[in-house]
């Protein structure tokens, strides 16, 4: 059986830690991080990288552009 | 194996599936945090990309905080001068007929100082297509009363909330321009969900799409939130949003063109 | 070979504009210049040239559909009266500010407010002082014929693209409305797509292609030291343009001892003043500058040296004898005559006028 396993990349920069994303995940991925970018804002990040399935929710839903999403298919 | 996969192994450019269109600068948006407007300039550029049409494509960006929409969109722009963004547009496409030309407004700039404009516009069905923020307040000069705000809501021209009696209703503009003989295609959207994005984006794409069919003009709004105008977090302005703007301004198709 | 032609001043700039190869007029009727969107609308040259003619629901649109038209590269043009002409002031003031160039003419009535629809001079100062907000000139032409009326959508195009201004043509209900005969030249093409590319791509919005960077044509510059750079820049286009395309037409000049300074329909009634002064020996003459913005300013001062008064003729309460009075630099007097409100002077009252100071009353 084929499982999807999904990764994100955030453009830390440009996060607004606007949190959109964190409540777009199905899957519960994305928290914010306790450190601040250089504009001072909390970025997004994986707390749970395993559970992302490259579903791109927090993707579309991100104002800023910010987030990259890939996306590998592995046979169990 | 899947367990000795790691995050590294998937981040691997053959596994990309999403990023930001290549239609966007890298410029940094210069809206609020989780502001509708960046998804909204993503999504007419993801179109514009997708159609293949950056060559041929004349945006026109307004006055409000999307003003410097220009700075993030990768195309050919122009700034116009505060509600007349449909006059500009009219111009560009009539000596342009085989380009394809939008603008990209907010609720004051349109449906305020731009009403003549807007609706003079969607009469003459200009081939063009509107993009239309409703956030029910000017955001850029710091949450002042517009047309679109609702009964009883505050902003700080209306500080104890829209006395409907003293400052009028609000202002369905998408509703009036759907009887408009000119429209072709009048729709409401949003953007702070990832299925209303989808739905959104189809929408835009539709309404860029029509231009090549001239039979008038597609407008498309998208209901969007304000959270630094509204005084809310984002995800509590959008929750808000659909508590309390949907039901004055429902999502859906207003006026489609029916095939034949 | 030229044709020749009666026509009314309104309508001769309507076939002027076709013939310079125009791509897109946007207009709104207004009291006296609708005859050039009736005659535009009758001709049709959108059938024949593929001119864009559209009637715009306010001058407020119309302005704009000028700005949209000009960012595409485009030669494109309105035309109004004075009370629309102040309705299209930020529009001007945008279309100065991002360095479009078009084509405004403004058929001037008396005002102030809704005023009369007879034929005024009162619009000088809102013509070449600005007009609308902020540090910006308009290049201002004044015909006094329908013929000039004719040939200045041509002038006024080769100028506007030149410096990539703004162009007003200030003219005013005499020469709107009267009739005279007019030699209509060869058409100029309208550029096509290839020409509009290859003239204005380095700024127009014709759509970003791969071989160069998008073109935003926008006056908004948000950093107040940028913003001062971008005037200054303008302010030393405006120093080119005054120093190579300041016109004005001399009559009666070499041996004058008293001077006429008049524009448009006032210079036609100045020149039978000064035939009406020298049938009783006094030498007069006229200047009439042709552009009022570059104003004619050397050719006043050098004249101001061999007159011994100026008077300055305009239907308006004086608004051009400043730009005289600047001119001459204090060194000669300089008296006004105006008649305002509608009010056309005739050449005895004006002669008159000029007898009277050359006698010191």
């Amino acid at each position: 059986m084929a499982k999807i396993k999904g990764a994100i990349v955030v453009d830390i920069e440009k996060c607004k830690g606007c949190e959109v994303c964190v409540i777009s995940c199905p899957t519960h991925v994305i928290s914010m991080t306790k450190d601040v970018n250089g504009k001072g804002y909390h970025y997004a990040y994986m707390e749970n990288p395993d559970s992302c399935t490259g579903c791109t929710n927090c993707a579309i839903v991100c104002p800023d552009g910010v987030i990259s999403v890939y996306k590998i298919k592995v046979d169990a | 194996m899947q367990d000795t996969l790691t995050t590294k192994d998937i981040i691997k450019p053959e596994n990309l599936v999403y990023s930001k269109t290549k239609l966007l600068t890298d410029t940094p948006l210069s809206y609020c945090p989780g502001c509708g407007h960046g998804t909204a300039n993503r999504l007419v550029m993801e179109v514009i990309d997708e159609m293949g049409i950056q060559s041929q494509t004349i945006g026109i960006a307004p006055v409000g905080c999307s003003v410097l929409a220009y700075n993030f969109m990768n195309i050919d722009m122009i700034q116009a001068a505060h509600g007349r963004a449909p006059a500009v547009a009219t111009a560009v496409k009539r000596v342009f007929p085989d380009k394809y030309v939008f603008t990209y407004q907010g609720d004051g700039d349109l449906a305020a100082i731009g009403t003549s404009e807007t609706i003079h516009a969607c009469n003459r069905g200009e081939n063009i297509t509107i993009v239309f923020i409703n956030n029910g307040i000017y955001g850029m000069t710091g949450g002042q009363m517009a047309p679109t705000t609702l009964p009883n809501m505050k902003a700080s021209t209306c500080p104890y909330g829209r006395d409907v009696e003293i400052m009028g209703h609000p202002l369905k503009i998408t509703e009036l321009v759907a009887q408009l003989p000119g429209t072709y295609y009048v729709t409401r959207q949003a953007v702070h969900t990832p299925a209303a994005v989808r739905k959104a984006k189809k929408a835009i794409r539709k309404a860029i799409e029509n231009q090549k069919l001239k039979k008038g003009l597609s407008f498309v709004e998208i209901v969007s939130n304000c959270n630094s105008g509204w005084k809310m977090t984002p995800n509590d302005s959008n929750k808000w949003m659909e508590e309390n703007m949907f039901p004055e301004y429902p999502m859906g198709d207003i006026k489609v063109p029916s095939e034949i | 070979m030229k044709e020749l032609k009666l026509m009314k001043g309104n309508e001769a700039f309507a076939e002027g504009t076709i013939r310079a190869g125009a791509d897109a007029y946007f207009g709104y009727p207004i009291t006296p210049q609708s005859e050039v969107l009736e005659y535009l609308m009758t001709v049709r040259p959108y059938e024949t040239t593929g001119m864009v003619v559209l009637q715009a629901e306010s001058e407020i649109a119309a302005i704009n559909m000028v700005y949209g038209g000009a960012c595409c590269g485009k030669r494109v043009l309105t035309s109004s009266s004075s009370p629309g002409i102040s309705l299209k002031q930020e529009g001007i003031s945008y279309l100065a500010g991002a360095e479009l160039p078009c084509v405004i003419l403004n058929v001037v009535r008396g005002g102030p407010g809704l005023g009369t629809i007879q034929p005024s001079q009162s619009d000088y100062f809102q013509s070449v002082k600005g007009g609308g907000h902020g540090d910006y000139k308009c290049i201002v032409l004044a015909p006094s014929s329908v013929q000039e009326m004719y040939d200045f959508p041509k002038l006024g195009f080769e100028l506007a693209f030149k410096y990539r201004n703004p162009v007003l043509i200030l003219s005013d209900g005499i020469i709107g409305q009267m009739m005279e005969k007019v030699y209509l030249d060869e058409s100029t093409p309208r550029w096509t797509e290839e020409e509009i590319i290859k003239n204005n791509s380095d700024w127009a919005t014709t759509g970003k292609t791969s071989d160069r960077e998008r073109n935003i044509i926008t006056s908004l510059i948000l950093e107040a030291a940028i913003q001062e750079k971008h005037v200054i820049k303008l302010y030393e286009k405006y120093k080119v343009i005054e120093d190579n395309e300041i016109r004005y037409e001399k009559f009666q000049c070499d041996d004058a001892e008293y001077l006429f300074v008049a524009y448009g329909s006032s210079a036609r009634v100045c020149q039978k003043s000064v035939q009406l002064l020298r049938e009783k020996g006094i030498k007069a003459g006229l200047l009439r500058p042709i552009t009022l913005s570059p104003y004619p300013k050397k050719a006043i001062k050098d004249l101001s040296k061999q007159v011994k008064s100026i008077v300055v003729v305009e239907m308006s309460m004086g608004q051009m004898v400043e730009d005289v009075m600047l001119s001459v630099e204090c060194k000669i007097p300089v008296n006004h005559f105006g008649r305002t409100g509608g009010v056309i002077p005739s050449p005895n009252e004006v002669a008159d006028f000029m007898m009277k100071k050359i006698k010191g009353e």
